[in-house]
């Protein structure tokens, strides 16, 4: 796929909670087409200690209104430049990066999209062309606490979701790999989030024989599969996770 | 039209931009930003022999204005290069130019035969100067005489342009800068990074998997400048300029301190597209200061 280096211009900054935005952006051309699953690189300006990109993952995309969502947690210097962003601003960014999720292409597929906290970014525009394609799935949602949890109504709307929170303060109490509805026949599952979550979903996945696909998110520099900085050691050796990934088969991976 | 084209031993760039090797892959990741055929050349990554994993991750941490990278080298190996890249890259109107690395002298030499075996690589960069592997690498070219060893030895067995990639972790370059010039460098190119480190003080932990690693960005540009200017007065072959160039004018700051070429690295991971910039840059900069060839500007620092 053709990459693009595009100023975006901010249309909208939604303060989801202290530390998570969402932010929708638009161009002046037309968006190149991007792939659930993949990422973006945005320069952050005017921060003396940030000189890198900072890798977004694509968190929705809508051609028809030329409008890319991203949603960012405010972790350090990069993030929190981003948080302060205003409409009319512009970032300029690298997109659209890495290979994404592969869709599904047996219509009796039963789709299980695990998300953790921010990591389940990525999965509501999986959800939206799931949703397009007319799949059956559902969405497990993990958090420390209900208020952790963003968008709700949105990734609601998009059809069945079901939460887990440490605290038991929204859905079942625990962690998502806790949940009853893993008691039900999925025949793909779908995982982003922090490692530790990622690791149990990969688990669950190999005990009961389901194909499962997890995003990463190494440290990452160039983003194009250049610099060799943001690799993973996998089965076949060293693989760039911004080029070969984010997205990948737990076949492939050592865990 | 100014004249842009400058000689590197027997290469000739139609302009003085080359890319620092491990910074812009094999050229093609960034073919969607760049005109490849614009630039003077662009140099691959490391090349060895054989086949190297590279050191475990993390490999880079980003410092003020900066980074460091301990990447060690991950490449498939000169055969697989020349079988699987090689001709992807060999119609390119522009010189590509291999970076070969290696653990012991007759790697190096190995190496070198095999990329000289290759028509349309017309010169090869001799990284002697990586910070990130144990064996070799920067040991050879932290000492006058293991550098022109290595250096000798390469010359014998490869017969086109000779550039020698020389590290800064030393106590004066300009010694070992002669001491490849009198082994029968065609060129110096300088700096590879400065050896660093980064900790993380609340895991009080290395940052990165090799505790020390090669430092580079725009941090350390002053310091690439001062050695680019000394290596220029102390040599009679042509310097390449590397260190920390990220704009037009960076790049015409290490020309007027006595470079012929310049390379740039880790400023393609901010702009994909900063090679054509500066190419573009570098044109409109001698037609500013009315110069009808970049010789009036190599070198030309009023002191
Ligand atoms: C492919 C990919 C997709 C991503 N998608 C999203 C997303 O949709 N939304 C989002 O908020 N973040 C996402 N991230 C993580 C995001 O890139 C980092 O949080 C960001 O780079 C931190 O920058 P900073 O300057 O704010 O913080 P820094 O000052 O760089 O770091 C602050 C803290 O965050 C930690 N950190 C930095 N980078 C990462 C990382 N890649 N993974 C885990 N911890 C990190 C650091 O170790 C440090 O403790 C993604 C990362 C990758 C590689
Ligand atoms: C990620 C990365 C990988 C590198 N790999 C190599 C390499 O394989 N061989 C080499 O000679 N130099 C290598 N270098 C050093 C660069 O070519 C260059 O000398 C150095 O980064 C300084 O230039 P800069 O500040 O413009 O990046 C690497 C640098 C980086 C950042
Ligand atoms: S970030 Fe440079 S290769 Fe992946």
């Amino acid at each position: 796929m053709k990459k693009v280096l595009v100023d975006l211009t901010i249309r909208e900054v939604e303060q989801l909670n202290a530390t998570c935005v969402l932010l929708l952006m638009t161009a002046e051309s037309p968006l190149p087409a991007v792939l659930p699953g993949q990422f973006a690189e945005l320069r952050i300006d005017g921060t003396p200690t940030v000189m890198l990109r900072r890798p977004i993952s694509i968190h929705s995309f809508s051609p028809e209104k030329n409008e890319i969502g991203f949603l960012v947690q405010l972790v350090g210097d990069g993030t929190r430049w981003l948080g302060n962003l205003k409409a009319g601003d512009k970032v300029n960014t690298l997109l659209p990066l890495g290979n994404g999720f592969t869709l599904p292409t047996d219509k009796n597929a039963n789709l299980l999209l695990v998300g953790g906290g921010v990591g389940s970014a990525p999965l509501y525009y999986l959800a939206e062309e799931l949703k397009r394609g007319g799949y059956n799935f559902t969405l497990l949602i993990g958090a420390r606490s209900a208020k952790d949890l963003y968008r709700r109504d949105a990734y609601e709307a998009l059809g069945r979701v079901e939460y887990t929170t440490e605290d038991g303060t929204l859905g079942q109490k625990g962690y998502v790999t806790n949940h009853t509805v893993l008691g039900e026949k999925f025949t793909q599952i779908y995982t982003c989030g922090p490692k530790p979550m990622m690791l149990s979903v990969a688990k669950y996945a190999r005990e009961n024989n389901v194909p499962c696909e997890v995003s990463l998110e190494n440290k990452m520099a160039c983003g194009l599969g250049a610099c060799l900085c943001c690799v993973e050691d996998t089965k076949e050796g060293h693989k760039c996770v911004c080029t070969d990934g984010p997205v990948f088969s737990i076949d492939e991976l050592k865990w | 039209m100014v004249k842009t084209d400058v000689k590197i031993g027997g290469l000739n760039l139609k302009n003085p931009v080359l890319t620092a090797s491990g910074t812009f892959g094999y050229g093609i990741e960034f073919a969607d930003f760049v005109d490849l055929n614009k630039l003077g050349g662009f140099i691959v990554k490391g090349t060895t022999l054989n086949h190297r994993e590279g050191n475990p991750y993390p490999r880079s941490a980003e410092t003020p204005m900066g980074m460091l990278n301990a990447v060690g080298l991950q490449n498939k190996g000169v055969d697989y290069f020349a079988s699987n890249i090689y001709p992807q890259l060999k119609d390119f109107d522009t010189n590509v130019i291999v970076n070969v690395s290696g653990a012991c002298i007759e790697d190096y030499v190995a190496c070198a035969e095999k990329v000289a075996a290759l028509d349309k690589i017309p010169a090869i960069e001799l990284n002697i100067s990586c910070p990130n592997v144990k064996q070799g690498g920067m040991a050879f070219g932290v000492q006058a005489a293991s550098a022109a060893e290595v250096v000798s030895a390469v010359r014998k067995a490869y017969p086109k342009t000779l550039i020698v990639k020389l590290s800064p972790n030393v106590t004066d370059i300009t010694e070992i800068a002669r001491a490849v010039e009198g082994a029968g460098a065609d060129s110096v190119s300088l700096i590879n990074t400065l050896l660093g480190m980064a900790i993380d003080s609340e895991k009080r932990r290395p940052l990165l998997s090799t505790i020390t690693g090669g430092m580079s960005g725009p941090a350390v540009k002053p310091i690439a400048l001062r050695m680019v200017w000394q290596v220029a007065k102390a040599v009679k072959i042509p310097v390449v300029g590397i260190g920390g160039i990220t704009t037009g004018s960076d790049a015409v700051e290490f020309l007027l301190a006595g470079a012929s070429a310049i390379e740039v690295g880790t400023a393609n991971f901010m702009n994909p597209a900063v090679t054509g910039e500066i190419v573009d840059y570098i044109e409109d900069y001698l037609v500013r200061h009315k110069m009808n060839s970049i010789d009036e500007l190599i070198g030309a620092l009023e002191v």
